[in-house]
């Protein structure tokens, strides 16, 4: 405060030295600072009563999504329809696919949809905050709801391409069982850690311009990480002669574990000695990251909550 | 009445060095029939206490540095600093307090820091040095960046509402009075990329308008809409100042500032520079 023009502003405006800090002012009155992280149970409460706020802006998003093309929303069939062929003709076809696996279509077609729900969620989800700066700087909500939109958003979309990957899926001649009772429990699990890893690249996107450029070859690489064209351990340790803990760590990342649940459910001929039930390492890693990941998620972005909108 | 006379004393009474002085920091109180009656107007609403804002802008690189990565890694390599970012000091160093029942309009050119201020204010940018102390929740009357041009009038009331942080039931009572207000009738269930800039400007100022505030914050919300529609949101303001505590008003038609406020702060260049009574500061500021 000791530019001039301020010092004449003051002195004008009645001056204000040798009067009390305007803090204590505020105290006395029993104003608060107009921005304050309220704390963690407030925050998450605050949330969700603005769910129908996050739920509108979601479907919002989801219906100007393809308001410009001539199809419309057929493109949210399409889209997956057509990936599905894409991935089938390079890797079924062109690159011959795997002797080894004997349900290979299916095989790929869960992983590679599996796969893009985190995929999508984590690539909206580092540019929630940052393109949407202009709603932060002009209306009060809980910042999380960015996020958690996007979340929901790709998971309206999830909706429509599962029902494509199992329609997909019975072509390839794997009948539905009991035990496809528990998709919704594995996508459940994987929204959970979607909803998180989406709010920590929330936090990162806002104030790392560059994640958005970086991102794509983050996720790319994941994905030949997560075994989702060839089995971790055909090629791993198999193949490749490395130690089975090599494999082991790969199953347990998230991705390749959801992937893994996911195959053992839909495809007979996966890992028969299983039955159709996963390896306990595999639902157990889902599990956790499922939990680690939405706790971790928001505590992580809630510690910048005012921080936002600064740019 | 008589809680104001005890908080002013009590006001007068904490400050013994400086029996002279009111917390009241314009110079001119205006005359008492202009506020509303009733309102303990000894009463700060609003602290603003020596407030910078810093913003960072993005892709602001000048034009021999642009779009070139050679230049981009030499730069990187040199300065070790984060390329294209440039620091706006938008705010330096504003104090004032508002009062209970006070409309202030702020004027100044563009660039001078008004809106950031107002968004300071409900606290929708976190200060770079200084506070802002409010009583309650300030609002920018401002739905404008949540609602999509896609979308038709009706779902975007909807998303507006919602977005303000109304609940269901709320926006089921409301959403006939804003088609109403707005005046765009069948529209309504066209998008909103089909409207005319004024029926746009309509209704988000009637979505925007729907909800009551305690603190209000009004950002140029005036200059739209034909003269009509004009009045009418005149009317719905001063409706809204007075169930709210405190308003403010950015605008560059100063005959409106000059209507609805009763003092008058004039930033230049993020600092302020002259504060107190509408006449006074509007004939200064126009002369300057």
């Amino acid at each position: 405060m000791s530019q001039p023009e301020s010092a004449v502003a003051d002195a004008q405006a009645g001056g204000r030295s040798g009067q009390e800090p305007l803090a204590k002012l505020a105290k006395r009155y029993g104003l608060r600072r107009a921005i304050a992280r309220p704390r963690f149970p407030v925050y998450v409460r605050q949330l969700w009563q603005r769910r129908h706020f996050i739920l509108t802006y979601a479907t919002s998003r989801n219906v100007t999504k393809y308001s410009s093309s001539a199809l419309g929303q057929l493109w949210q069939v399409l889209t997956p329809l057509l990936n599905a062929a894409i991935y089938f003709l390079m890797f079924g076809v062109i690159l011959g696919g795997s002797k080894d696996i004997q349900n290979y279509p299916a095989f790929l077609l869960t992983g590679m949809f599996i796969f893009t729900f985190t995929q999508r969620t984590v690539t909206a989800g580092a540019k929630s905050i940052s393109s949407n700066l202009s709603m932060i700087r002009a209306l009060h909500f809980p910042r999380a709801s960015l996020p958690l939109a996007y979340t929901i958003q790709e998971l309206q979309q999830l909706a429509i391409s599962m029902g494509v990957l199992l329609s997909l899926v019975v072509a390839t001649q794997e009948w539905p069982t009991w035990h496809w009772l528990m998709i919704p429990v594995v996508l459940a699990l994987q929204t959970m850690f979607n909803v998180g890893a989406g709010l920590v690249v929330a936090r990162l996107g806002a104030t790392m311009r560059d994640l958005n450029q970086l991102l794509p070859f983050i996720t790319r690489t994941w994905l030949y990480a997560s075994g989702v064209f060839f089995s971790i351990q055909d090629k791993v340790v198999e193949a490749a002669q490395l130690p089975q803990w090599v494999a082991n760590v790969m199953y347990l990342n998230p991705a390749a574990s959801f992937i893994e649940w996911m195959r053992e459910i839909l495809i007979k001929t996966h890992n028969p000695e299983f039955g159709h039930h996963p390896p306990p390492m595999v639902w157990m890693s889902c599990v956790f990251w499922a939990v680690f990941a939405l706790g971790f998620g928001f505590w992580y972005f809630w510690r910048s909550e005012e921080r936002y909108g600064r740019g | 009445m008589a809680e104001l006379t005890k908080e002013l004393s009590q006001v007068k009474g904490d400050k013994p060095a400086d029996p002279g002085k009111d917390v009241r920091v314009h110079p001119n109180p205006e005359p008492p029939g202009k506020r509303p009656l009733d309102v303990p107007t000894g009463t700060p609403t609003v602290i603003v206490d020596d407030l910078h804002i810093v913003y960072r802008v993005y892709g602001a690189a000048s034009d021999n540095e642009k779009g070139n990565a050679v230049n981009a890694l030499t730069r990187i390599l040199k300065r070790q600093g984060r390329p294209q970012m440039k620091e706006v000091h938008a705010v330096k160093g504003v104090t004032f307090v508002a009062y209970h029942g006070d409309a202030i309009g702020i004027v100044g050119r563009n660039g001078s820091g008004k809106s950031t201020l107002l968004r300071a204010i409900a606290g929708l940018l976190p200060p770079h040095k200084g506070a802002v102390y409010t009583d309650g929740q300030p609002s920018l009357l401002g739905v404008n960046a949540a609602l999509m041009r896609e979308l038709t009038g009706e779902r975007n009331i909807v998303l507006g509402c919602y977005a303000m942080g109304m609940t269901p039931a709320e926006v089921r009572e409301k959403y006939q009075e804003i088609v109403d207000f707005s005046g765009i009738d069948e529209f309504v269930q066209l998008p909103m990329s089909t409207y005319s800039s004024g029926m746009g400007a309509r209704l988000r100022f009637a979505i925007s308008s729907a909800k009551t505030h305690d603190v209000l914050l009004i950002d140029e919300a005036l200059a739209t809409g034909d003269r009509e529609f004009r009045k009418k949101s005149e009317e719905r303001i001063r409706q809204i100042r007075e169930s709210a505590g405190t308003v403010f008003l950015v605008a560059h038609d100063l005959r409106v500032i000059e209507e609805t406020c009763n003092r008058v702060i004039w930033l230049h260049k993020g600092k302020i520079k002259m504060d107190g009574d509408p006449k006074e500061v509007i004939s200064a500021y126009n002369k300057g």
